[in-house]
């Protein structure tokens, strides 16, 4: 089983979210969606300052199989890209949770956040679709 | 090795060498090279052997089975080669008048006429170069449509997840935005999710019918209604048209522009970056934005037919008819073929797809979607394999080279993990495909029992498994003088 770490929550197409308690959040993919992902060579991550919806496609992440969008988790306004990334891609694989982040977002609404899959949730959405 | 590493100076091919050398008058003294180019100096036996060993390299068509899924990998006949290098063909200058090229223009307007009556559509412009283009024509129509109509609203182009992700390209190249529809369990377009989609901001749908799943969308009535009813334009991406030659006809399904891929379906040569040709065809409504040129027939004579007489054309794509060519070639073919051979085409690309489905479902591999019957294609996943063994599709692609087939592809569509898309083709024997499925069953074997030797082939090809990662992070496409290095090290 891939890792979980429990003080994040999910999204059913594959995103994580942390809660950096400073009103803002950092967004990126699960260890289980880099595993099926595989090797993953360019990430167009959203520019500062972009405001986005809930579920709107916003980045795209490239890997040897496929390229696959990423939506954003909730709406809001993109604080920061991880720009270590386009030298670094491969952090993605490497550490999904910590260095592989994607982009960190200022949500409109922070509530929106506890409508989100905890870890069981979201590991019951990956079992479903085993 | 590169034919660079065996140059030496001054080694020439004497024999193919120009006696005399030519005085270059006519072009300027400050336009011409000072340096010789750089080019490999070898033998003529050197260049020889050099280009036949690339060729026996090559995994292709006249060598190997070659089910890559949704590319109809299907033999070529020669016939198409020879007849579309008559002299009088290849002679031709574009420019000439059209009273100097009645005989090729007659076999552009029956390969026009062809194409109408075989897809059902009204009308039919050869001109796009290539299957991409021709998406690119096809939507741009229905931009033109729609801004003819005053319409602006229309903004979005919805594509179904299964899609090729040319679709989408197309679509944003054109100026719209894609809107992906989710595909149901079964393999059909989720009708309800569409129906949610739709509105006055619909411009159009792509759709490929058969889709890259493999499978005829039932609901094609129902889709076509949906998005009619709103004011949208239905787009056939032909590129599964080989499914269905002869038997159903796009515009019967009610769609407005189709593209064609004659290299797929009309058995013209695939790869190498072209020539290709991707001929559009359009509904009564679509015809006046055709691409020039088009060959028009008065009774008498054969004419272009260009922006003077077709206004409202969305121009043109090429300098001149297309990729003649080709074009030709997939007329031979198409004339080979007759109105009972294209519905053959058919009969056995799906024979051979189910078939080939049926007998690996029956060695105890899953099928994506096993209660449906084939199209052309079909879909196994190998995730049973990559969990009990850790053997992935690309591995068991990749141990299908040393078994001498060339492997379905991978990973596409999106949808089903671990997937191999299989399309053997009408032109395979029986034989050939219980070989694959021989092949299949061994390399299971080997997974199970010696997984290393999977996960670490290809063992018998001049390259062993490439670097993937490193192949797309670092091009490195261009060879420079002193540059050279050995990409197997």
């Amino acid at each position: 089983m891939s890792d979980l770490p429990s003080e994040l929550r999910y999204t059913k197409t594959h995103e994580w979210v942390k809660d950096n308690g400073d009103g803002t959040l950092t967004v990126g993919i699960t260890d289980h969606a880099q595993e099926a992902l595989g090797d993953i060579v360019f990430v167009e991550a959203p520019e500062a300052g972009r405001a986005l919806d809930a579920e709107e496609a916003c980045a795209v992440v490239e890997s040897v199989k496929a390229a696959s969008d990423i939506y954003s988790p909730l709406a809001g306004e993109v604080i920061e890209a991880n720009a270590t990334l386009t030298d670094t891609p491969d952090a993605i694989n490497t550490s999904p949770y910590g260095d592989g982040w994607i982009f960190r977002i200022a949500p409109a609404d922070m509530s929106a956040l506890d409508a989100l899959l905890d870890a069981a949730a979201y590991e019951k959405v990956v079992e479903d679709e085993a | 090795m590169l034919i660079y590493d065996q140059s030496r100076p001054g080694r020439r091919a004497s024999a193919q060498a120009p006696l005399t050398q030519p005085e270059i008058t006519e072009i300027p003294a400050g336009l011409r090279r000072r340096s010789r180019p750089a080019l490999p100096e070898v033998s003529e036996m050197q260049a020889v052997r050099h280009y036949t060993r690339l060729s026996q390299k090559n995994f292709s068509i006249d060598t190997h089975f070659y089910p890559l899924g949704s590319c109809t990998m299907k033999y070529n006949p020669r016939a198409c080669n020879s007849l579309a290098m008559l002299p009088g063909f290849l002679g031709r200058h574009p420019l000439a008048p059209d009273t100097h090229g009645q005989g090729v223009m007659a076999c552009l307007h029956d390969l026009q006429e062809i194409l109408k009556a075989v897809t059902g559509m009204h009308a039919v412009s050869l001109a796009p170069s290539a299957g991409a283009q021709g998406e690119f024509a096809g939507v741009a129509m229905i931009r033109a449509y729609h801004k003819a109509r005053g319409d602006h609203a229309r903004t979005e182009i919805l594509v179904p997840d299964a899609a090729h992700g040319t679709n989408p390209a197309s679509a944003v190249m054109c100026g719209f935005k894609a809107r992906e529809i989710p595909t149901g369990s079964d393999g059909d377009v989720d009708l309800d999710a569409l129906k949610a989609a739709v509105g006055p901001q619909t411009a159009g749908i792509m759709l490929t019918n058969p889709s890259t799943v493999g499978v005829f969308d039932r609901n094609i009535q129902a889709i076509a209604r949906t998005v009619h009813d709103a004011g949208g334009l239905l787009y056939y991406d032909g590129a599964n048209l080989n499914a269905i030659l002869g038997k159903v006809r796009p515009g019967d399904m009610g769609f407005d522009v189709i593209h064609m891929n004659l290299h797929k379906t009309f058995s013209t040569p695939h790869g190498g970056g072209g020539p290709g040709a991707g001929p559009v065809g359009v509904s009564p409504r679509l015809e006046p934005f055709l691409p020039v040129p088009l060959v028009t027939f008065d009774g008498d004579a054969y004419h272009w037919q260009t922006e003077r007489e077709r206004p409202d054309s969305i121009g043109w794509l090429t300098a001149f008819g297309g990729n003649m060519g080709i074009l030709l070639r997939a007329y031979v073919y198409a004339r080979m073929l007759g109105r009972e051979g294209m519905g053959r085409v058919a009969d056995f690309a799906t024979l051979n797809a189910n078939y080939l489905m049926a007998r690996l479902r029956e060695a105890g591999f899953e099928a994506a979607y096993p209660e449906r019957r084939a199209s052309h294609e079909f879909i196994v996943t190998l995730k049973p394999e990559s969990r009990q063994f850790g053997v992935n599709a690309m591995d068991f692609a990749k141990r299908l080279l040393d078994y001498g087939y060339h492997a379905p592809t991978t990973y596409f569509p999106l949808l089903v993990p671990e997937c191999l898309l299989i399309e053997p083709t009408e032109t395979e024997s029986k034989e050939d495909l219980d070989g694959f499925v021989e092949a299949m069953i061994a390399i299971r074997r080997e997974a199970q029992e010696t997984p290393d030797l999977v996960k670490g082939a290809p063992h018998s090809m001049p390259v062993r498994r490439l670097d993937d990662v490193r192949a797309a992070r670092q091009l490195d496409l261009a060879w420079r003088p002193g540059t050279s290095e050995d990409i197997n090290g």
